[in-house]
């Protein structure tokens, strides 16, 4: 389980939230096939749940599951109230504690033989699958009449319901998709959406990285605007009701 | 009226951000008097760290470089290699040098890069609000050691410079204070030694300066001073903890 608390960048960067390790937290970087579970809290108190989850699906799924929050949330303090423990873990055939009464075993990912390592990595992809499936995660919000869908995570989220509360004064009908887990990804939701929806705004603290997966999901389905401020500043909600209403006039008012 | 004193040529006439009473700017302040006195200026290079130190090019008037926590050893090392009539330091904290920088610190001494490191030990992660450092003395208060530091539960201080000193690589290491005027004047002529180890070609150098943190160490200026002498100098004794010099004679007793 790995905490990762976005922050301004590149390089030694400053400590103001951002959004711009969603690209290295979805696609890996790293060594190899791999898929790690990403969740996107929005609050402090999804912050816990969300924390008491990834080491739930960590444990259920065998896999590495990134909390991936931004500098905001990680300077922010909120009433929480916890989650329940659980009190009892799935038994596995994998954990190691001692030999006692059973034959050893041993716990490696080094495969030589390429044939093997091929079949491995086919039961990895069966195991994306299947979290693919099962552990989707996402919050849709004032979508049933929208004519613009707005997506956005964690805090940038947060952003965008002051920026709807505003522009929905003014009889624009915006909604909200929110990812809760990025990776999978609610691809599903905002293809659904696009059948009604043909505007969607893609805000995010960064200069464009979730974007690539909306772009992937609506398949040409519909408009996407992009919206993003790297580096650290965080809008607030009427500067980004501006930008919203502006597209929205430009696309939708003729 | 003659002038006796004035601020050192190389230290930018700016004002900085240390709090009262830290060693940083102390130092900061014998660099640029060493610099301009061995009319190294234009030829020094210099390595920031991560740590309050972060802003040093803001305040040092020589060619800089930021390296990322803890790698200022190896970022020497590159600038060294690729020119070597520079004078090249590293200056570092005790969690960028002896936390997340020791395999840089350890390997660099170990290949004797010609590069000098300013360490700057004020056992404890200062910049970020005072959590625990390898270098924090048993018994010190940290946020990640609320009851003081117990041997049992997070295991002992860590005198790196002890450990540098054992590799062949290192041909002069010296630990100082900068709590009083006579211990700042040793520290001056410990970081000019160190200085001139690497123009004479003899190998890796450090200089380790216990210095004051009154804002985590929850003193006054004065105490911080005074915790120097009764904690820090008990944990961490000053003094040179290797001399390989071949050109220079072994360094003598400090100054009276």
């Amino acid at each position: 389980m790995v905490v990762n608390v976005m922050r301004g960048g590149p390089g030694l960067g400053n400590i103001a939230g951002s959004q711009a390790d969603y690209h290295q937290a979805t696609r890996g970087g790293g060594h190899g096939d791999y898929k790690v579970v990403v969740l996107a809290p929005a609050s402090v108190q999804e912050l816990a749940d969300l924390t008491y989850l990834a080491f739930d699906l960590a444990d259920r799924y065998r896999n590495p599951v990134m909390v991936l929050a931004d500098g905001l949330l990680g300077q922010m303090m909120e009433p929480v109230v916890f989650p329940d423990p659980i009190a009892k873990l799935p038994e596995k055939d994998w954990t190691l504690r001692g030999a006692k009464g059973r034959p050893s075993r041993f716990s490696r990912s080094l495969i030589l033989d390429t044939k093997l390592m091929e079949e491995h990595n086919w039961k990895l992809q069966r195991k994306y699958q299947m979290i693919a499936q099962k552990e989707v995660r996402f919050e849709t919000w004032e979508l049933q009449d929208a004519k613009m869908a707005v997506v956005a995570f964690g805090t940038a989220a947060r952003v965008v319901r002051g920026a709807i509360n505003r522009v929905r004064k003014e009889g624009l009908q915006v909604g909200l998709i929110r990812p809760i887990t990025l990776w999978p990804f609610p691809a599903g939701v905002i293809r659904q959406a696009a059948a009604r929806i043909k505007e969607f705004l893609v805000f995010e603290l960064n200069a464009g990285q979730m974007v690539d997966d909306v772009a992937l999901a609506l398949q040409g389905q519909a408009e996407i605007f992009f919206y993003g401020r790297p580096g650290g500043p965080t809008p607030t909600p009427v500067e980004l009701a501006k930008i919203i209403a502006s597209r929205y006039y430009q696309r939708l008012r003729k | 009226m003659k002038k006796v004193y004035s601020r050192p040529k190389y230290l930018k006439p700016v004002p900085n951000h240390y709090c009262p009473g830290c060693g940083h700017s102390i130092v900061h302040r014998l660099i640029c008097e060493i610099i301009e006195e061995m009319k190294m200026g234009e030829r020094v290079i210099s390595v920031a760290p991560a740590g309050c130190a972060v802003l040093a090019y803001f305040y040092f008037d020589f060619d800089t470089v930021e390296a990322a926590h803890g790698r200022g050893a190896a970022v020497a090392t590159g600038i060294k290699r690729s020119l070597p009539e520079a004078l090249v330091f590293s200056y570092q904290g005790d969690g960028d040098l002896a936390a997340i920088g020791t395999a840089e610190t350890i390997h660099a001494a170990s290949r004797g890069e010609r590069i000098t490191v300013i360490f700057i030990n004020n056992g404890i992660y200062g910049m970020t609000g005072g959590q625990m450092a390898p270098t924090t003395p048993l018994g010190m208060k940290a946020t990640t050691a609320p009851e003081g530091r117990d041997s049992r539960r997070e295991g002992f201080p860590l005198d790196i410079s002890h450990l540098l000193a054992e590799i062949p690589g290192s041909a002069y290491i010296i630990r100082t204070t900068v709590n009083s005027p006579k211990t700042i004047r040793q520290t001056k002529k410990a970081i000019r030694e160190a200085f001139q180890c690497q123009l004479d070609d003899e190998g890796f150098s450090l200089v380790e300066v216990l210095s004051m943190c009154p804002t985590n160490w929850k003193l006054d200026p004065e105490q911080s001073c005074a915790y120097i002498d009764q904690v820090m100098s008990r944990t961490f004794p000053p003094g040179v903890l290797v001399d390989r010099r071949q050109k220079q004679k072994p360094a003598g007793e400090e100054e009276s």
